[in-house]
């Protein structure tokens, strides 16, 4: 080690023999100041400095002499907390501190050691169990506490496993300090996840420290309610009279919080608990001064029960309180954040508040803001939907940019919730869509581009509002330039394309989506345009072509016929309609139409983006083909009639005739598995197939030489059909795993079309729903809109959304510790009883005295006293430990010595609750059917 | 329980550290840049869930709440930090002189008690040092860490808490 470190040094140093250049180490090793005022006037070059630092400490850290080493861990460990580097390296050289005498070295030591261990490398650690347990074992606290801290922060399951007694005797010795206890109950904890078998041991030292009276009762309601939020509750229902008397006696806050927090998981778990709770909820948040507690009690009657009227009431005034404190942005924070837990059914307290949450949502405070945003969206119904968005469309033109598109964003999705429930007037949404386009913040240009064609898709009667705003946002070249729209912009054009039969001018929107400042556009939403240019074109030409014949010819009927046809006011509309348009798609604009089209896409057929070519070459290629035919140029009106340029409109109008529909989700398993289709069959014998087949291993592909063994195969197939009969002669031997041909064929037309609306839902249904919905809300509400809600085409009606999967009640998981614990608490509680139980022979008895103590509860419940609880509890628990006991008597007693040991520890604990013995006789008794199905009929008898 | 304590200068100079789950030095350099936030804040874009009163909805994705460097000062002391120390996890803070106080906890905390948390923590740096400012904690790193920190708030036990009324 000496050469080691001489060569380290340097030349200088080298020269000096033996114990010299640790004796060169200490005098002028830096000390922590030194090394901290070094990096602090370091200019710049930290990094490099440290580097020098840490080959400074390497050397050090290995020095024999301790005062060295100490030092040099010192630096270490403020390098590596403040610097991030890594010192699991160093764990060893923590260790070999670790037996000093020095108190201060062992401080650092420790602190080292818990920095240098990572839960994937402790493999040094067990050399420390012998130091660890001396420490432990010490009365002075200065040793014990950093143990206990190493212990607590880094600590494998060998280690806990052998300290767990240590732990365990510190926990119970009566000799130490009652802090170092307290922090003997919370190293349990993480001995108790890495060892849940110690369990057993732990726990009914742990119950024992929830009592009022303990001195550790702080450390115990902070262990459990750690164990109660991170885990599975379940195990821990029997202690409900334990955190309930807890509840009654302590003053603590910091411990009532603990104790709320543990019931507010039970409560989910076994409701019956909130009779108990709801008046000392009730005193607590009328008498403490203290905020926190108060807004534990809050959180707790919110979220747990909401329907117990006076404690609800109380918890609505506090809020209140919370919401209008104006010095306070915490206070108003938590108290909108309270409101927000509220369910719909308790809305009414939220209205109660709405002008402080509309006031909050101009609070500086960005928390707050998002708060209230949230509240009032949840205030939304159909009937208010209008005024709140575009009173929230207004706030967002005038908040920062951040708010505003948080204020877009929730209005966008609680509008478009399941279906866009909420939306009566499809033409007012659309507006409004395009209003927030219009937001100098805007950046929801992808949920304003899905959600404008996903009405399109879904909603025909809102078809004509979306082409007037798509015109609106096509025509204005100044949006061309942000590029938050483009995705709108791209939405306006493939609407304006697709539905371009509800648009009054075409002409002016083939203008707008040809205009030059297009270019400003990225390459996908250019080809969108380009092929919405291709369709509106179609239409006009077709329309040119079609709809000017029929009108011509029915301009004439009707001169026959007179006033006959003009009885409908749809023909007559029509009529207008058309005529305008004829007067608009004058073969003069069809050609102006055509001209631009050139002008403006000929350059683009040499564009790089492919998308944009190929699109771009397509429409020029049509508008060559008819603008090399003359004839419809002219006035002649014969042309219509039949001809070449008849031909290419129907073949062109058929393309883009076909309306595109919303898809399913469940599109793909609608799709019926044709016969023989064998989905499910197990594919293992597809290897011994591969293997015996014919084909040379696959693995070591030699293409030429498998179409030679297949040539010799069958020597009259042709070279070129090579595959098809390799294909064919496969299909024979392994007909199992292909589709049958002839279904192929003709079984296609059972395939349901994926967007084929009319197949997946019965439309009339749907209008039937919503009718019904519509008008139940009229009902409720009392407002009339303004016309009836149209349709909104669902495809996945009666399948389940996701449903906000309940935080707290998790199944049962394979937690060991969970298990463990449940394996005690359940096992020990004196009341404890079995389904079995339950159901066998005494289920009768038992049934006519749990009534009789019901009946006799009930008169006194009335006032809620403590000590009057604690006894019925402890008579009916009483009663039922006869009824034990005369089963056990019918038992075999199983002893063993273990569970004796663990009975008594359990009775020692219990032995200032009701009903001791009990406990210790079934634990011996070791009754098969408790093992089996712990109930959770422990707190029965609490409850009633 | 408290997952962290970081105290950082207003430059966002890591001044003590402590985490109460094992982080890698790595996680832990990305952990504190993003909680100080800084010029980076708008490059970071996540996607948040809200827990309506009936399901979820996605509110899409907004930008990172305003993490520490851009708070003003008259505005609440809680940070949602879903995204920066994982689920359910929340950071309440303290902004004192060129000192940021930063707890990191989970559920089974009260929030505002680790708000009053954080000022025993300070009386308790006062009361060691006298007029307590950053150069204490620069060069009594390790004490403070030691004898303050892990003596009075090892995960939840507080023995001096002001609680008691």
């Amino acid at each position: 080690m000496a050469a080691e470190a001489s060569s380290a040094v340097g030349s200088s140093a080298s020269s000096a023999g033996g114990f010299a250049p640790f004796l060169v180490d200490s005098l002028f090793q830096r000390s922590l100041d030194d090394m901290i005022k070094a990096l602090r006037s370091a200019p710049g070059g930290e990094s490099s400095l440290i580097h020098r630092l840490l080959a400074e400490i390497r050397r050090e850290i290995r020095s024999t002499d301790s005062d060295t080493k100490f030092l040099a861990l010192q630096k270490l460990t403020y390098l590596s907390s403040l610097y991030f580097l890594d010192m699991s390296w160093a764990a060893f050289h923590a260790l070999e501190l670790l037996p000093s005498s020095v108190p201060a070295f062992k401080r650092t030591a420790y602190l080292s050691a818990s920095l240098s261990f990572h839960p994937s490398s402790t493999d040094l650690l067990p050399l420390a169990t012998h130091q660890i347990r001396k420490d432990l074992q010490s009365p002075n606290p200065s040793l014990s506490s950093p143990a206990l801290h190493l212990l607590a922060l880094s600590s494998s399951p060998d280690l806990a496993l052998h300290l767990s007694n240590d732990l365990l005797s510190l926990l119970s010795s009566p000799r130490a300090a009652v802090h170092v206890r307290c922090r003997a109950v919370i190293t349990s904890l993480p001995v108790l996840r890495l060892t849940p078998d110690s369990a057993r041991a732990f726990l009914p030292k742990l119950v024992e420290a929830l009592s009022p009276s303990s001195p550790l009762l702080s450390a115990a309601a902070g262990i459990f309610c750690e164990l109660v939020c991170s885990g599975d509750p379940r195990p821990y229902l029997p202690l409900a009279p334990d955190f309930h008397q807890v509840l009654l006696e302590c003053r603590n806050n910091w411990i009532l919080i603990k104790i709320l927090k543990i019931f507010a998981r039970l409560l989910v778990l076994e409701p019956r608990l909130k009779r108990k709770l709801v008046d000392p909820i009730c005193e607590l948040m009328r008498r403490s001064p203290a905020k926190s507690l108060v807004f534990e009690c809050l959180r707790v009657v919110f979220c747990s029960f909401p329907d117990e009227e006076t404690a609800f009431q109380l918890a609505v005034e506090k809020v209140k309180e919370f919401v209008a404190a104006d010095d306070d942005p915490n206070l108003r924070f938590l108290g909108l954040h309270a409101l927000a837990m509220l369910g719909p059914g308790q809305s009414w307290a939220v209205e109660e508040n709405r002008e402080a949450i509309v006031k909050s949502l101009a609070d500086p405070d960005p928390n707050i803001r998002h708060e209230a945003l949230r509240l009032i969206m949840n205030m939304v119904f159909e009937n208010n939907v209008v005024e709140i968005s575009s009173l929230l469309i207004n706030y967002a033109l005038r908040s920062d940019p951040e708010f505003s598109n948080e204020i877009l964003d929730a209005i966008l999705v609680t509008c478009s919730r399941n279906f866009y429930e909420l939306v009566l007037d499809f033409d007012w949404y659309v507006s409004l869509l395009a209003e927030m386009v219009r937001n100098p913040h805007f950046m929801k240009g992808e949920e304003v581009e899905r959600q404008l064609i996903d009405i399109g898709l879904r909603v025909k009667e809102a078809r004509s509002e979306l082409i007037r705003v798509a015109r609106v946002l096509l025509i204005d070249p100044a949006l061309l330039a942000n590029q938050f729209l483009h995705r709108v912009l791209s939405a306006a054009a493939w609407i304006s394309g697709e539905y371009i039969q509800f648009s009054r001018n075409p002409l002016e929107i083939v203008e707008a989506l040809l205009q030059p400042r297009t270019s400003l556009l990225p390459s996908p939403v250019r080809a969108v345009y380009i092929q919405a240019v291709f369709k509106i074109f179609t239409f006009c030409f077709n329309f040119f072509v079609n709809v000017g014949a029929v009108s011509d010819s029915k301009c004439n009927t009707d001169e026959n016929t007179g006033a006959e046809s003009e009885d409908s006011s749809d023909v007559t509309t029509f009529k207008m309609e058309s005529l305008e348009m004829k007067e608009l798609l004058t073969s003069k604009s069809i050609i102006y139409i055509l001209n631009l089209i050139v002008t403006s896409l000929v350059p683009l057929s040499e564009c790089d983006e492919v998308e944009v070519q190929e699109r771009a070459c397509n429409v020029l290629g049509l508008v060559l083909l008819l603008n090399g035919i003359e004839e419809w140029k002219t006035d002649d009106v014969d042309w219509r009639i039949d001809g070449k340029i008849r031909e290419i409109v129907t073949v062109m109008s058929a393309a883009f005739s076909e309306e595109l529909g919303p898809v399913s989700i469940h599109a793909q398993k609608r799709v019926l598995v044709p016969e023989g289709l064998e989905l499910k069959e197990n594919l293992s014998d597809l290897d011994v197939i591969l293997r015996n087949n014919d084909v040379p291993s696959s693995l070591s592909i030699s293409f030429s030489s498998r179409i030679h063994s297949h040539n010799e195969d069958m020597e009259e197939s042709e070279p070129a059909t090579e595959s098809t009969s390799l294909l064919a002669e496969h299909r024979k031997q392994h007909g199992l795993y292909y589709l049958p041909t002839d279904k192929d064929e003709n079984g296609s037309n059972e395939y349901p079309r994926a967007n084929d609306v009319t197949n997946s839902v019965s439309s009339e249904k749907t209008t039937n729903d919503l009718l019904k919905l519509t008008d139940q809300s009229l009902i409720s509400r009392s407002t009339k809109p303004a016309k009836p809600r149209p349709t909104v085409v669902k495809l996945d009606e009666g399948v389940d959304l996701p449903s906000s999967s309940s935080e707290y009640v998790k199944e049962p998981t394979g937690d060991l510790l969970s298990g463990a614990v449940r394996d005690v608490l359940f096992r020990s509680d004196e009341t404890s009883s079995t389904i079995q139980k339950t159901l066998s022979e005494n289920f009768t008895e038992r049934r006519a005295k749990e009534t009789s103590t019901i009946s006799n509860v009930d008169s006194l419940l009335k006032d809620n006293s403590s000590p009057r609880e604690r006894e019925i509890g402890s008579s009916s628990s009483r009663k039922n430990k006869h009824h034990g006991q005369s089963k056990e008597r019918n038992k075999n007693t199983r002893k063993n010595e273990t569970k004796e040991e663990k009975g008594n520890r359990s009775s020692a604990r219990s032995s200032h609750h009701h009903g001791r013995h009990k406990l210790k006789q079934r634990v011996e008794s070791g009754d098969p059917s408790l093992d089996k199905a712990p109930q959770t009929q422990a707190i029965q008898d609490f409850l009633l | 329980m408290i997952r962290a304590v970081i105290v950082m200068n207003t430059q966002g100079k890591p001044r003590l550290l402590r985490f109460y789950e094992f982080q890698p030095p790595e996680k832990q350099k990305e952990l504190i840049r993003s909680i100080y936030g800084g010029g980076e804040r708008y490059s970071f874009f996540l996607a948040y869930f809200f827990l309506y009163s009936k399901f979820v909805v996605c509110l899409c994705i907004f930008i990172l709440p305003p993490v520490l460097s851009s708070r003003a000062d008259n505005v609440s002391n809680f940070v949602k930090t879903d995204a920066i120390f994982g689920q359910d996890t929340r950071v309440v803070y303290k902004h004192l002189a060129t000192l940021y106080f930063v707890f990191v906890f989970d559920s089974s905390e009260n929030e505002l008690a680790m708000l009053d948390l954080i000022q025993v923590f300070v009386e308790t740096l006062e009361r060691c040092f006298k007029n307590v400012c950053e150069l204490d904690l620069v060069f009594n790193f390790s004490k403070v860490l030691l004898a303050v920190l892990d003596n009075f708030n090892l995960c939840n036990w507080l023995k001096k808490l002001l609680f008691d009324s």
